[in-house]
This record gives structure tokens, sequence and C-alpha cells, in this order.
């Protein structure tokens, strides 16, 4: 195994694939334009150190750095125990890093607010609210009126689409329905950024698709940058305009990779050069070539049990 | 499918996968009758490997699932009736147990009288020692003891005691001192939770305050309820106070640390996702924690409510006695079982019917709870 070098190896490309870090013209345009907004998340040498219950400490997050701009959509992807999770939770304020700074807008960030919105992988809607009641919670926590909270609140149900269910409670709606109003929820207090930890991961492939539209949907509408941890690299490369690879063990910045994919995006270009070079890219950077050779199942590591002749394949 | 059914060459579905079993007789008729000697070219060659575990094997014991209406109420009708009809069994059936002979006429034997009970093995004695003596033979008939009295009189006991005066001077009436014990538990449980369940909520929202406090609860949760009787007479006076406090005494420090632990059960992703929303502190207890805890809660005071009643039967011991502990108490003494029973029967339908309802209107208040009530 050590004969093995650790460093990750250049990536073989299909022929006709092009090198993800070549741009067309509308996207370089468009890259320009990004960079040229104003700075909405800023984190620098963000570091995390959990203590383990033996003494010892674990790095979870090592100097992390990054910059995103006004209106970015920036995905987080890694292998798992990378430190996403706790990365996302660090820019919400629910947990506290061990050195670094996060700032938004230039504020430096000190637990929970309402300029940082959070939507969870679970479903977190509170079951004992109706969905309009449920949106205008964080209005009138933060000082709205109820009246006027409601009223706001209904303009968001109208954004998502789901006016006709105010009044339901959310155990009867749909799982993706569910998280269409947890991003209304977390939107109503106008924050600068919209956190995601991996939300459509619990629903099906359809809805899935559908609730990426609708997020593209409601990101072209409103001024909000968003930050969105997944684990699926194809709804990485679908969504984001800038994919933020971490490493495990630590987790470190592998790479921040500009998707090179034009925009408006549709499923289609799932088959396009520029998709499938990213693809290949954070491939390679998530799955080393050595994971595959040690995971894959050998012929003869199972006994045959059924008689010749008898053959499924 | 009826079509599948006239066309006989593909068999249907879910037909003969099970390994080893033979094809049924229908599907026979268009297909081999034994998978070793299948040739046709479709079927495949080779044998079937059949497995060495028998599929029939059935599993009593599994994820449980839920019964239908209709056998719910027939099992838990059965389940009343079965210890009842064991009941019914011992008391008619004279073999059955009937370790006594009550005395119906007793003869020339000095010391017995119509209505005795006595031991079978003294009986038989005196009835042989009768007849080699030639006097008059005692007659009785099998009897179990006075403390086990029959169905029929615990019934009519129950119904008497409901409805009419007491025999005796001093007695008191069932239904008054059953009234009088609820307003003893009602009173103890309500002081309880007015300070209990606040607590319990702070303890579980606030670690500082839960090692604050929960030690030194746990240390007293230990102590028996009962064993302060003493104290709160002498504090109290002997009657109503202290046995309110032993109520209060034994629920409130299980109620702090049982709706504390409830408290931190809470999903902690609807305590971040409210946090994220700007919910802080008090306003976050109110309008997150306590929802998201009430069905659970609501649950626990109910459990709490049934250990107050056993806590009731000791408390009303204490300094005068009271209530429906008086009356078993009394009607013991007097030997009137049948009313001791009477009287240990309403209690368990008062505390039966008062969790009925309480599990009722709890389906009713939280219909987003979907864990069982």
């Amino acid at each position: 195994m050590n004969s093995v070098s650790p460093v990750v190896s250049p990536v073989v490309l299909p022929i006709e694939a092009c090198d993800y870090r070549t741009q067309c013209e509308p996207v370089r345009a468009r890259f320009d334009k990004l960079k040229g907004r104003e700075v909405a998340l800023r984190v620098e040498k963000l570091t995390k150190t959990f203590r383990k219950p033996d003494g010892g400490t674990t790095v979870a997050l090592k100097d992390i750095d990054l910059v995103t701009h006004r209106r970015e959509f920036l995905c987080v992807v890694g292998p798992s125990g990378c430190g996403k999770s706790t990365f996302v939770r660090i820019l919400a304020g629910l947990e506290t890093s061990t050195s670094g700074v996060v700032s938004v807008e230039g504020v430096p960030v000190s637990g929970p607010g309402a300029d940082r919105g959070m939507v969870f992988q679970g479903y977190t809607l509170f079951p004992w609210l109706s969905v309009l009641r449920n949106v205008a919670f964080g209005l009138e926590e933060n000082g709205t009126p109820r009246r006027e909270a409601e009223r706001e609140a209904r303009q968001w149900l109208a954004l998502i689409g789901l006016e006709a269910f105010a009044d339901s409670y959310p155990h009867q709606l749909s799982g993706g329905m569910k998280q269409r109003v947890a991003i209304a929820r977390a939107l109503a207090t106008r924050p600068r950024i919209l956190l995601m930890d991996e939300p459509f991961s619990a629903l099906d492939t359809q809805s899935r698709a559908r609730m990426q539209a609708y997020l593209i949907e409601i990101w072209k509408k409103i001024d909000i940058t968003i930050v969105f941890i997944t684990h699926d690299l194809d709804e990485a490369v679908h969504l984001a305009d800038r994919i933020l690879v971490l490493s495990a063990h630590p987790g470190e910045v592998a790479e921040l990779i500009e998707v090179p994919v034009p925009r408006p995006r549709s499923h289609n270009q799932a088959l396009t050069p520029e998709f499938r070079a990213t693809r290949t890219r954070l491939d390679a950077l998530i799955h080393p070539p050595k994971d595959e050779a040690e995971e894959s199942v050998a012929p003869d590591v199972v006994t045959r049990m059924t008689s010749a002749g008898d053959e499924v394949e | 499918m009826r079509q599948g059914v006239e066309r006989t060459s593909p068999p249907p579905c879910g037909e003969g996968t099970e390994v080893g079993v033979a094809p049924p007789a229908s599907a026979a008729v268009g297909r081999p009758t034994t998978p070793t000697s299948n040739s046709s070219p479709q079927g495949g060659g080779g044998a079937r490997v059949s497995s060495p575990i028998s599929p029939r094997r059935r599993s009593w014991v599994g994820v449980a699932r839920p019964l239908s209406p209709r056998r719910r109420t027939t099992l838990a009708i059965l389940s009343f009736l079965i210890p009842l009809l064991a009941w019914a069994a011992v008391s008619y059936v004279p073999f059955l147990w009937h370790p006594l002979v009550e005395v119906t006429e007793p003869g020339d034997i000095a010391w017995m009288e119509p209505g005795m009970r006595v031991p079978k093995a003294a009986f038989a004695e005196e009835v042989a020692s009768a007849k080699t003596a030639g006097t008059a033979e005692p007659a009785g008939r099998p009897a179990n003891p006075v403390y086990l009295p029959a169905p029929h009189e615990v019934a009519t006991a129950f119904w008497t005691s409901l409805t009419a005066q007491p025999t005796q001077r001093d007695a008191i009436r069932l239904p008054l001192s059953l009234w009088h014990s609820i307003q003893i538990i009602a009173f103890g449980f309500v002081l309880s939770s007015l300070v209990g369940v606040p607590l319990g909520i702070l303890c579980g929202a606030q670690p500082t305050l839960a090692r604050l406090t929960e030690p030194v609860i746990e240390f007293v949760r230990y102590m028996p309820a009962p064993a302060f009787g003493a104290l709160m007479v002498a504090i109290l006076g002997i009657y109503d106070g202290p046995k309110i406090a032993i109520i209060v005494i034994g629920t409130f420090f299980q109620q702090v640390l049982v709706i504390a632990n409830t408290t931190r059960r809470i999903e902690p992703l609807l305590i971040e996702a409210a946090l994220t929303l700007g919910a802080r502190n008090l306003r976050l207890i109110r309008r997150v924690i306590v929802p998201a805890m009430l069905p659970q809660l609501y649950r626990d005071q109910r459990i709490l409510l049934g250990w107050a009643w056993t806590y009731l039967i000791v408390a009303e011991l204490i300094g005068t006695s009271s209530g429906i502990t008086f009356f078993i108490t009394q009607q013991a003494r007097y030997q009137h079982f049948d009313n001791v029973y009477a009287a240990i029967l309403i209690i368990g339908l008062v505390g039966s019917i008062t969790d009925l309802a309480l599990a009722w209107l709890g389906r009713r208040l939280f219909p987003y709870d979907r864990s069982e009530a």
C-alpha cells in the first residue's frame, strides 16, 4: 500500500473531453462579473479540532480560506468525514471554530444570526405550526408583529408555489414540499447567505431534480448567496458557480473549482464535455484511484454455490 | 389476471419462486413436472440447489405490527375475561381449591356455629369422632377463605357501596371517601407539577442548571416518600396537609428528572433551526422547546399521575386515616372483604378511566404526534 503515491495522480481525460479549467466566453464573463461584486462571506484560516474521549484531538478542519461574492452559488463537496457539515455549522454559528474568522459582509460571526439562513438535511419544520406560521416564525422572532409576519409569509409561500398549503401542517406535506417550505422559512428573515446542508439528500431522484430547479429559480429572483453542501457530485456541478472540494483527515481545501458549464443549466448538459471534465476532476479528487482498487470485489472472493450450466450472466 | 390463467404456458408471477417447492398442480399442465427433467431451451440447464433451511419456519416474535381493530377489541376483552373466568372457576367449582368447610349444621359439636369456616381436616376429624361417639354429625359445604369472596358477592358489594347507606354508624360511604382521595391526589399532583414541570424543562434546556440541581434531586429521589410521614405530621398537622405533602414528595423529584430527560430528547435540529431563525432564551423555550416536547410531556404526566395513586394509599394512613384507604382498612377490620375488593376495583376503574380519557384528549390535542399514545 505504501508503494502507491499519496499524491493525486494526473487525471486521464477522455479524448473528446476538454480541460475543466478552460471556460468559454460567456462563462468567463460571468465569473468576471461575479468577482466584481462585493464579498459576501469571508473565511480565514478556519480550524476546528475536536477532543476525543481518550484525550487526543482530531483535526476536523484545517486552515480553510474562502471568499465568496454576493449572489454566488457555492457548493461544498468532499469525501465522507471531511467535515463539510462541521464547516457549514460553523458558518451558521451553531458550532464554534477553534481558530480562524468567519465574517459576513465584513461583520465577524459569533453564534447563529438572522444574516444567515439555514436549511438542514433532516426535516426541521415545526410540526405543531401550520405551514404559514412556520414561514412566519423567523419574522416573529425578529420582532415583526404576527399579522404583518403572516402577510409577508404568504408572499414567500407564493414564491415557492405553496400558497394552497398555507393552513396545512408539515406532516401533511411530501418530503420535497417540506424542504421548499424550509427554504421559504429560512429566506423569510432576509438573510444575506443561505446555508444548505445536504438539503435534498433524503429525496428521491425525481423530487431532487425538481427541487434543484426550484432552488435555481429562487436564487435567480432573490439577492442571496448560497453555500450548498452535497455529496452528490452531479448535483454540485449542476448547481454551482464554484465548487469547494475538501479533502479528509484533516479537512483541508483540496481545490476550488470554477464550474465551466454555461448557464442557464439543464440536466441535458450532463453529457457536455465541460460537465464531464468537471465531474471527472471531482471524482479524481474525492475518490483517489487507490481507494477503488481496494474496494473492488475480486471474482474469486465468493465461493460458487450453483450447478454448472445454471449461469445468470 | 384472468387472461394469465387461461394461457397456461407462462406461469403467473409469484409461483414456484420458493426454493424446492414443487410447482402447483394447475401450472403442471403446461410445464414439465419436475425441475430436474426440464430440457426446454428457455428453461436453462442445471439442477436447482435447494436450501438446507426450511422456508416454512414461522416466527412469533418480530417487529410489532399493528393488529386489526377487531382483533384488538377481542384481545382486550379476553385480557379481562381470562382472570375473571379463573376467579369464577375457583369460586364456583366446589372441587377447585376450597380448603375450608362452611358449617351449615353444627350437629352436637359444641364449638361450631352455622356460617363458621373450618379447615377441611378439622371438620373431617369432628365428623369421624361424632360417628364413633354416636352423636349428631355436623354438616357443611366446601368453602374458600373469607378473604376470597365470589365474583357475584363483590359485584353486589360494589353496587351497594355505591348506592346504599352504610350499616355501621361510624362507617363512611365509599363515594364520599373516594371523592376525598381524588381531591388529595389532584391537590398534590397540581402542586408538584407547578414547580416540577418548569424546573424539569429548565434543567433539560440548560446544562448548568441541570448539574446544579439534578444530583441532589437524584439523591432525595431514593428516600421513600412515606418515610417523611411522621415529619410531615409534625410540620403540617394531622389532617390533609401531610397527605398532600407525601404525594408531592413522591411525585416531584421523579417529575423533575423525567421531564428534564424528555426535554433533552427533543430533536436537536428543531432547536438549531429555531436558533438560526433568531429565537432566543425564554422565547425559544416557550415557542419551540415546550411545543416540541408537549406530547411526550403529556404522556409523562399521565404516568406520574399513576404513581401519585400508589402514594395515596400510604399518605392516607398518615395522621387521621381518611379517604378510600380508611374505607378499605375499616371494611377489612369488619372482615367485609367483598367491600374491600369493591373499593380496590373502584380505584382501578377511576385510574383507568382517567388514563383513557387523557389518552383520548391527547390524540385530539396533538394530531401531529405520530408516536403511540
